[in-house]
Order: C-alpha cells, then structure tokens, then sequence
C-alpha cells in the first residue's frame, strides 16, 4: 500500500510524482463539502467537460470524476462526493464517503481533499472541516460564497482564520470562477496533514480506541473511533472486523448515539470560540429578506400554488412543443442518411445497416432534444432554489398517499423517462417513502410514451377544437397523462397501507436562498444526462431494433422461401399486377418469419383485448423499451405494405381488418393507449429499479402489477367501446 | 390552584416571527440529524415560514440560514421558557 505513506508522512505529490516509481499517476483529489456549498460549481469549474459518471462499487451512488490541468505539468484525478453535513452517515450518498476515506487501500483512496465551506455560513460548514481535519487527511480550504457573505455584512479574517485551522484557505466565488486559479496552484503543491486538531475523545474511550488502532492498523484516534461508530455500516470491513469491534462495543459499554451529539455539541463550542477572533458581522438579516419577499409571493398558498402549475405548464410546452423542432430535424437527417446507405448498393448487409442499425440510431437520437429541454429544467429550478420550495409546498399533500415532498422531483422526471427518474430518488433518506416512489414512478407518463401516444391518438382522434380554444388531440393526450398520474398517486396509497416502515422518516433539510441559476451548471447536467440516456437506455434500443430487424427479416427454416413460392402461386392465379405481388409476397414472408411466429403463438392472450398478431409483435418488443413500438409498427408495414406510404400513421389508417374495415378503430386505439399507460414495457427501467433496490422483488412486482393492471384495464376499455 | 408552567414550549409552537432559544431535542436520533444542521442547545431559532397546508415549516436558525422540517420534527426541538 504505497498510498499509505501519503498520510503518515507526506511525500511530494507535485509534479516530480510522474518521475518517481508511480510514474504516470495523477494526484487523486476528493471535493467534500456541505450540500449547498458550491462543491458541483467548483467541480464543474475545475474539471469542465472532462466528467465522468460512474458508480462507486457495491452501492448505486453517482460517481462523478474529472480531471483537472491544475499547472501546465501537473494533472489530477478530482472525485466529486455527495454533499454531507458530517462524517456519521445518514444516507446511502453519504455512506459512500465513509466507504472511501476511512479505507486506505480503496480503489480511489485521496491524495487529498479539498473541502468546500460557505463563507456566509461559517459555523456550521465547520463541523464537517473538523472531522476531516481530525482525520488528518491533507486537506484545503475552499472558503466559497465570498460574495454572499460579504452581502451579508460578514467580514472574515482569512490570515487568523488559517492560523486556527492549520490548513491553507482559498478565498473563492466558484459560481463566478474567482479564485479558482489561487485553488489549482495550491492543489498542484505539496500539502501536509493539518496541523491543528479540534476534538479529543474522552479519556474513557482510549484504551479501546488503541485496541482498534492496533487491530486494523490505523494511524489515528479519531478513525478509529470511527471505526468503533460505524463498524457495522462500513462495506470494506469482513463479518469478523465487525464481529470484533461489536464485542468492544460491548464490553466498553459503547453509547453510540449519545456519544455522537455530545462529540457534535463539543465541535461546535470549539468553532464558535474560534470564529470569535475571526468573524465579524457588520450588518445581519439583510439578505434574508430578499429571500423572504420572493417566498411570500412563491409559497403563497394560492400564487404559489398557481406559479407551480404555470411552471409544470412550461415544461410541458417545452417538451412537446419546442422539442418537436429539433425532433424533426433529427427525424429527416436519420432518414436521410438511411436512403443514402440504401443507394449504395443491395444485400442483407445494407438492409441490415439502414434497417436496423440506422433506423435504430434515429430512435435514440430523437429523444435528445425531450430530455435536454426537462434537464434545462430541472437544472433551473434545482440552481434557482425554487425546488426546495416545490418540495416544502408539496410535502403534506404527498405525504396523504405514502409519498415526500421530495417524491415531486422524480415523479416529475419520471414523465421524461423513468430510468433517471429512479435513480434521483436517492435523495429520499427514508427506505419506505423511496421505495415507494420508485415503484410508482413508472406510472408517469413518459417520452418514451409520447410516440405511441401522438400516433394513436392523432389516427383516432379528429384534429377539432372544443370549446373554441383546445386541440382535441391535445386534450386527449392530457387525459392519458392524468390517467398515469392518477395511478401513479392511486398505487402510492395502496403501498403506503401495505409496506412496513424500516426506519423513522426524516424530512430536514437546507431551505437555500434564491439564487440566479449559472448556465454553465446547467449546461453540465443537460450534457451528463443526454450521456447517460444514450449510452444506457440507447445500447437496448439499438440492440432491440436490429432484432427486430433480423426476427422480421428471418423465418426458421425454409419458410420463408415457401411463403413466397405460395405467393406466387396465389398471385398467378389471382392474376395481380407485379407491385401487387411484391406486397403479398412481404406480408407472407413477415408472418412466417421469427416475428410472425412470435406475434402469432401470443395472439390468442391479447384478442379480448383488441390486438391482433402484427400488434403482439409491437408489443413484445415493447417491452424492451415502449418508443420501440413505433419502429416495430413502421418495420412490420414497410416490410408488408406498400413502400410509397412515407409515414406509420398513413400505414396504420390504411390497415383492415378481415372484413375490410379500418383495423384501428377507437375501441382499438384507445384499449392499445390504456395498454400503454400502464404496462411496465422498460427493460432498463426493470434494471434501474433492480440496481436501486439491490434486488429482483421490487422489479419483478412492478413488472407484474403494471402488467397485469394494463390487461385488465385495456380488456374493459375494449370491451366496453367495442 | 397550580400555575400553568407544567408544559415546555417546542419550536412547534412558536408563533410566525417569533424566535425562541433551543434549551434541549427530546428525540436522540432525530437530534443527532438536527445537531449537525446547528440545531445546538442555545440556538436561537425564528419560525420564518409555514408552508400554505400548514406543514413543513421554515426555521431560521442562529440569523444565518434557513432550514425546512416538519411540525413532527419541529416538536422534539424544545425552548427555553
């Protein structure tokens, strides 16, 4: 373990680290700080574009990495960590930085950190720097939010402020980028431990913290008491590392919780006392105002309300309206490039790239501009403040039906698409409220629906206004939102009667002031989350549509030979013109492929419901993801119609039934539509669920309880309409 | 007749603008939470905002910042008289 020696006895780790046996290794630099102390915003200043998004091992926290050219020479590893307020864990984000720091050997382990505190909110940004400066960790300062604070009248004496804490400090404004420069060249030099320490434990606790300190080898008392706290909670630790410390816990008759808020009340003694000499305020409350004439305006309890449902009316604008510009662009430039692959010459190879991996391409890439326009969003309200608000607003109403307040940010997601609507409800500290909304959150309405939706819904539903004002279509496609929103809230409150509580539900939080959003953050999340779309949920996609493809195009044995050869036989007798051969001979080919045998066996289960065999196809492989229905429908008719019908909608139109009637009547449609509201048909969303709660039960349930809920409820709509 | 002293105020009950003194937190692992967000015994906190149903409500704590929790939570936070 050579990175051992970076904490007991500091090493230079500037740029001559490259000429030493590590050679090529960057400086690994871990960012902590509170929630709301401008980490991301220095994360993003130092690192840009060059971000990566993993996982850390074992848990499904967002890792998120970069790399930093701090001097010319010298590059470094920086490793954002979730914002905490201490060192004691109180979720799944912040256990992963106990995960990290408190093991010398971990993947990753910090050369060292740099902590980020809110100038204007000195005290109890403190907390979090002690513990780490206690660690003995090498360590500097980010003293962030200079400008706040001075708004706020607070005048600090960095100089005695970095004699008290033994660390060096740089005064910054990482929103604006001030002093990010000062940063990356102290970054970029040789830091020693701190020199001050803040808290000792009691002397009673010494002889089992040397216990431990000899058992695991630690350099430090305070880890070790760490170790005696959190043994249980800690991944690298063996069932026998916890088995020993759970027996020293016993025989010192180790009061955890108490221990813990006496060591919080000590560290805040010791930090007012020694911001005494350093912090001076001049001029109090005067910012807060600012703040609170918004809030009386945006928490209001019917303008609040009222601005709420203007702001979800703008997102949803933005994304069927505004998007379907970029959309359409996409839409032709895919379509484009597929005829120029298709004028290159013939063959299985060529079909198979315009086919299936180019058509297949398009299906991902239109869903860019959607959930580039709900990230502005969320970004927006997350910078601006306005989403705490949101939250505070929202939370009793929620709560009625097993929810957070802080279930209104993933559900909202959740109508852009599931997968990152799920993984952002880690920010639920109560394992009930969380499951609970990641089960739910399928239920909303998301993009990958509004192209099943537009089509139907515009072959069914007349393009007429009611009332004068509203589109029709419009209206209709409101419903099927509210319809899976209703659900959604329905199925919470069944849940709610039914689930057990693991643990008490805390609601707590920071309630930031207003602040102008910075374009810079926003445009990073648009980045990270159109990266993450495409490169998870885009790799099903594209495996799904080519194949679908090969299913369509390829039958088991010489079946597809037979077919044609009845074809034409049949053609012959019926005397039909060539092209009208060609189509009997692709739509008998089509039902003996793998496809048609596929849609066939299950047709039988779907008739009650209105659905034939070339629908089955769609819907099975809806369920890798449910956008896929639309290319499968386009596959399957521009393999079994004629090629001059340019659009799916013309296809569907012009499909009869065996009596020669329109196939897609409204009991159809809309039986086909309740079907996709509520079927659970999202291969990554299963295994973004599984991944979150780190099991199959709660994927297999949603995947059977929102399956069975769209057969019976899309049985009675046609049922009923027929 | 006994004087009405028997019953200790909690943040719950202060009035909208009225700050009061946090003498103790009544539940130990909820304190543990609210002792790191600087919710210190001797704290002076202001109840700055209620939501419109009533419920979370917003502290401002110390003439610093402000945090939002609930009246549940906001309970186990007991004043000085």
């Amino acid at each position: 373990m050579a990175r051992a020696a970076v904490i007991d006895k500091p090493q230079p780790l500037g740029p001559d680290v490259t000429t030493g046996s590590a050679a090529g290794r960057h400086t690994r630099i871990a960012l902590i700080g509170n929630p709301n102390s401008g980490k991301s915003s220095l994360f993003n200043q130092l690192t840009g574009l060059n971000q990566k998004v993993g996982n850390f091992p074992g848990v499904t926290v967002d890792r998120k990495t970069g790399s930093a050219q701090l001097t010319p020479q010298h590059r470094a590893d920086i490793i954002d960590l979730p914002g905490t307020y201490s060192l004691y864990p109180k979720s799944l984000d912040e256990k992963v930085i106990t995960d990290l720091l408190y093991d010398r050997g971990a993947d990753g382990y910090p050369d060292f950190v740099v902590v980020t505190a809110d100038a204007s909110n000195l005290k109890r940004n403190l907390l979090l720097f002690t513990q780490l400066a206690d660690l003995q960790l090498p360590m500097v300062l980010a003293l962030n939010m200079m400008d706040t604070a001075a708004q706020h009248g607070i005048q600090i004496d960095v100089e005695e402020l970095q004699r008290q804490l033994g660390v060096p400090i740089i005064p910054m404004n990482a929103r604006k980028g001030v002093g990010v420069t000062a940063l990356k060249i102290v970054m970029a030099q040789e830091l020693g431990p701190p020199t001050a320490t803040f808290y000792q434990p009691s002397e009673q606790l010494l002889p089992m913290i040397r216990q431990i300190r000899y058992y695991f080898n630690l350099h430090n008392d305070y880890l070790a008491l760490h170790y005696a706290h959190q043994g249980d909670r800690l991944r690298f630790l063996s069932a026998d590392d916890r088995a020993y410390l759970s027996e020293l816990r016993e025989k010192y008759q180790f009061d955890s919780i108490s221990l813990q808020a006496q060591e919080t009340i000590d560290r805040y003694a010791r930090i007012s006392e020694l911001l005494l000499d350093v912090v001076r305020v001049t001029r109090a409350e005067q910012n807060e105002s600012t703040s609170n004439r918004l809030d009386r305006v945006l928490t209001h309890k019917i303008w609040g309300y009222l601005i709420f449902l203007w702001v979800l009316f703008m997102l949803f604008q933005a994304i069927f309206s505004w998007a379907a510009y970029p959309m359409d662009l996409i839409d032709q430039g895919v379509a484009w490039l597929g005829a120029q692959v298709k004028l290159l010459g013939e063959g299985p190879l060529i079909d198979l790239l315009s086919d299936g991996i180019i058509a297949g391409l398009g299906g991902v890439l239109m869903f860019i501009p959607q959930i580039a326009l709900l990230f502005a969003f969320i970004a927006v309200l997350e910078e601006s403040g306005y989403m705490a608000r949101v939250t505070f607003m929202m939370d009793k109403i929620m709560r009625k039906f097993g929810l957070n307040g802080k279930s209104v940010v993933p559900l909202i997601s959740g109508m852009a698409c599931a997968v990152p609507a799920i993984m952002s409800t880690r920010t639920i500290e109560n394992w009930k409220d969380r499951i609970i909304t990641i089960f739910v959150v399928p239920l909303m309405s998301c993009s990958a629906r509004i192209p099943v939706y537009t089509v139907l819904v515009a072959l069914v539903v007349p393009d007429e206004k009611v009332l004068g004002v509203f589109n029709l279509q419009g209206v209709v496609l409101m419903g099927l939102y509210l319809l899976g929103f209703v659900s959604a809230v329905l199925s919470a409150w069944a849940l709610k009667s039914i689930l057990k509580a693991k643990e008490r539900s805390f609601f707590i939080m920071e309630f930031p002031v207003y602040r102008w959003p910075r374009w810079k953050n926003v445009g990073l999340t648009i980045v990270e989350k159109v990266k993450a779309f495409v490169f998870q949920a885009g790799k099903v996609i594209v495996a799904i549509s080519v194949l679908l493809w090969v299913l369509a195009s390829y039958g088991p044995g010489d079946a597809l030979d037979q077919a044609e050869q009845q074809a034409r036989t049949e053609a012959t007798r019926q005397q039909l013109t060539p092209a009208q051969t060609e189509n009997l001979i692709a739509s008998h080919k089509l039902e003996n492929s793998y496809a048609g045998v596929f849609g066939r066996s299950i047709e039988p289960a779907v008739r009650p419901l209105g659905f034939d065999w070339k629908v089955s196809i769609a819907l099975l492989t809806s369920f890798a993801a449910r956008e896929v229905f639309v290319g499968t429908m386009s596959t399957i008719y521009s393999v079994g119609q004629d090629a001059d019908m340019s659009t799916v909608q013309e296809k569907l139109r012009a499909e009869k039934d065996e009596n020669g009637q329109p196939f897609f009547t409204p009991a159809r449609a809309a039986s086909l539509l309740v079907f996709y509201v509520f079927a659970m048909q999202c291969v990554s969303t299963l295994a973004t669920t599984y991944r979150e709660t780190k099991g199959w039960t709660w994927p297999l349930l949603q995947l059977v309880y929102m399956s069975g809920l769209a057969y019976v409820l899309s049985f009675v709509t046609y049922q009923l309409l027929k | 007749m006994t004087a009405p002293l028997a019953t200790p105020r909690s943040v719950k009950d202060l009035r909208l603008g009225e700050t009061g003194t946090i003498c103790c937190l009544n539940d130990p692992e909820m304190a543990l939470k609210l002792l790191e967000m600087g919710c210190i015994p001797g704290t002076r906190v202001k109840l700055s905002g209620r939501a419109p149903l009533g419920c979370p409500i917003t502290l401002h704590v110390d003439g610093e910042y402000t945090l939002s929790l609930r009246v549940s939570e906001a309970a186990t936070i007991m004043l000085k008289d």
